[in-house]
């Protein structure tokens, strides 16, 4: 049986601040108990990341995003048929819709911790910003998988 | 041919259409179409706006960083950098292609073969079934794979999980989906277990079977509407590949062939370390992609394709059965000697699955995968040339090292740069014949997309920040002046926004 925790990080470590997903992975590799949480990294999601959901209890996807206002943004996730699909990379709202279709049931509970990004050139490190906006979302992210509860997630949206 | 619409006499007086980026492609594109007064097309440009840095991110390292750094060039191919930089260090370490261990040699071939099969699984399953299967002009919210998944399940499953099994093969070669080192100087840094072995052979035959069915579902809707499949995007043009000593279809590694439309050999068995002397690279001001050539043919004769169509057109056989059997039909549906369809990327693309899926299960059950035999050694050497049959094309990766083993300098050409002109060419087909004089609407400009994609461009690398790929569509007056634009949003949503 795969691990109740599925921490989901996606990005390219050396397209600048596109590493934040991760670089997050890589804190909670040596900060967290990873009895309950198993760790998938790969540059974007794509269709057959479907099926990494299945039997988990809860899903957290880590990304960077140039649509976030404060430092990080966690928000829960539904299926979504959006057009994430015409691209080589897909959404996680958009991979959870392909889980439904394929599984025909309701995906895990699922949630976005999306970064505060900036840039994205080819060989570069993260922007200076960019390592404060890393540094509060690696501390939430502890707390968070410290509690893999769906509730005290649920209220964590609220929150953050 | 379309040359004529590169550029434009009297810009000043023509409108501008931008669609911006070419959606469904990676990285960031953007076609031009300057109109004049009565929408008649005076020029088409399919511009390619980030492909640089390659080299630079190279310089400065040491060589035998490059296998997983040259990963993250490319987040689509990733393997296909891998190995081709292990090709490439392995004659910086003194070992020749017959030198590397067989076992080292069958080990990269087997998770080749898992990249080029999940590589072209997700093209054709997610990426252009469709606009196959429901119409290049269908509704927007149909031109996805949810809406395959929904109307065609079988289909979008197995694309899926097409997909799932050449991931799970990289991962038993490599030992992760991405970032893997299997390929090092010399060879392979591990082996392959009988349980990674037996866990690959349980699903083979099924990938085997989805594959021949997915054969017969493209060359069941490419003949359904044969004359349109034929002509549309369609150009005549050279084609270059590698093929094996005896010419048959090959992957990992061969010599260099080139044909004409005709099908008349340009070049043959050429040694890819000798590359320079055969093909050569044009600048053009307004694009920074370059558009490469065959020497001996010229910049405006030498161009050519590369990729699934040129492979199977260039080969003289198959030396699997099934794709054989697949290969002998596609070639004998166009009654000429060589297929010249863009849309038929897609029919070659499935029968290049199929060889994969045979292919790996030849390679299962051949003893030497499990060997322990993995790493040859040599004597340094300052320059090293790896060439790759890649997804979408040739690959080359070039290195030359100073005495630090620090790499000095890289050169590469990526299989959609060897495309670039022919895509430049068949968007010019496209709006030349398809476009002109028609009102502009998104379905319409989905043509456009539909011939960029067939070749399955990789525009950048690696980068998708969440809202960072809008598509607009800009209509401009003869003065400059902006009279309509469309915006396609990340999320799909499309609006009219006030000129």
């Amino acid at each position: 049986m795969p691990k109740p925790v599925l921490l989901f990080g996606y990005g390219n470590l050396s397209r600048g601040d596109d590493a934040l997903g991760p670089l997050l992975l890589e804190y909670v590799e040596s900060h967290c108990s990873l009895d309950m949480i198993e760790i998938l990294s790969d540059f974007q999601l794509q269709i057959e990341h479907a099926l990494d959901l299945e039997n988990r209890r809860l899903v957290l996807f880590v990304d960077a995003s140039v649509a976030c206002i404060d430092a990080f943004d966690f928000t829960e996730l539904e299926p979504a048929r959006d057009k994430s699909y015409t691209t080589h990379a897909m959404s996680p709202a958009a991979v959870l819709d392909v889980y439904q279709s394929i599984q025909k049931q309701t995906p895990p509970p699922s949630f976005l911790l999306s970064i505060k990004a900036e840039k994205f050139e080819l060989g570069d490190g993260l922007s200076a910003n960019t390592e404060t906006n890393l540094a509060k979302a690696c501390a939430f992210a502890e707390r968070l998988l410290s509690n893999p509860d769906l509730d005290f997630w649920l209220k964590q949206t609220e929150q953050a | 041919m379309y040359e004529h619409l590169e550029t434009a006499e009297n810009q000043g007086n023509l409108k501008r259409v931008a669609v911006d980026p070419v959606s469904r492609v990676e990285g960031h594109g953007k076609v031009t179409l300057l109109l004049d007064a009565d929408n008649k097309v005076q020029q088409a440009r399919l511009h390619i706006v980030e492909f640089r840095g390659f080299e630079r991110f190279i310089q400065g390292r040491p060589y035998w960083e490059l296998p997983v750094l040259v990963q993250r060039l490319c987040g689509i191919c990733p393997v296909s950098h891998h190995l081709v930089a292990g090709k490439a260090i392995d004659q910086l370490v003194g070992v020749d292609p017959e030198n590397l261990p067989v076992t080292a040699d069958k080990l990269r071939r087997l998770v080749h073969f898992g990249q080029v099969m999940q590589s072209h699984a997700l093209h054709f399953f997610h990426l252009s079934s469709p606009d196959l299967l429901f119409g290049f002009e269908s509704d927007i919210s149909k031109r996805s794979v949810v809406a395959v998944l929904a109307e065609y399940p079988d289909i979008g499953l197995q694309g899926v999980k097409l997909r799932k099994y050449g991931q799970e093969v990289i991962r038993m070669v490599c030992g992760k989906r991405i970032h893997g080192t299997g390929a090092i100087a010399g060879g392979m840094n591990k082996s392959l277990s009988k349980a990674e072995r037996d866990y690959l052979l349980e699903d083979i035959d099924q990938m085997i079977e989805w594959s021949a069915g997915s054969v017969a579902l493209i060359k069941k809707v490419h003949c359904s509407n044969l004359p349109y499949y034929d002509e549309f995007a369609t150009i005549r043009t050279n084609y270059m590949g590698l093929t094996k000593p005896d010419g048959a279809l090959e992957l990992y590694h061969g010599g260099l062939r080139a044909k004409n439309a005709n099908g008349e050999t340009i070049m043959d068995h050429i040694d890819y370390c000798k590359y320079n002397d055969y093909i050569h690279e044009e600048v053009r001001s307004w694009t920074y992609m370059k558009f490469p050539y065959l020497l001996s043919l010229g910049q405006e004769q030498g161009w050519y394709r590369v990729g699934p169509l040129a492979r199977v057109n260039n080969c003289d056989y198959i030396d699997t059965p099934l794709a054989e059997a697949a290969r002998i039909e596609f070639k004998a549906h166009s009654g000429e000697a060589m297929v010249h369809s863009t849309l038929a990327f897609h029919w070659a693309r499935l029968i290049e699955v199929l060889h994969c899926a045979e292919s790996i299960k030849q390679l299962l059950h051949d003893p030497d995968i499990m060997g322990q035999d993995l790493v040859a050694q040599g004597e340094k050497r300052y320059e090293g040339i790896g060439v790759i049959e890649a997804p979408r094309g040739t690959l080359f990766h070039h290195y030359q090292v100073d005495e630090n083993d620090i790499v000095t300098k890289a050169n590469l050409i990526v299989s959609t740069t060897s495309n670039n002109m022919a895509m430049n060419e068949s968007v010019r087909q496209v709006a030349a014949e398809y476009l002109s004089g028609r009102e502009l609407t998104e379905p319409l400009l989905n043509n456009l997309e539909v011939a960029i994609r067939a070749y399955d461009p990789c525009l950048s690398c690696a980068t998708h920040a969440v809202g960072k790929m809008p598509l607009q569509l800009e209509l401009v007056d003869a003065e400059g002046k902006l009279i309509d634009k469309l915006v396609k949003h990340s999320d799909g949503q499309i609006e009219r926004e006030d000129a």
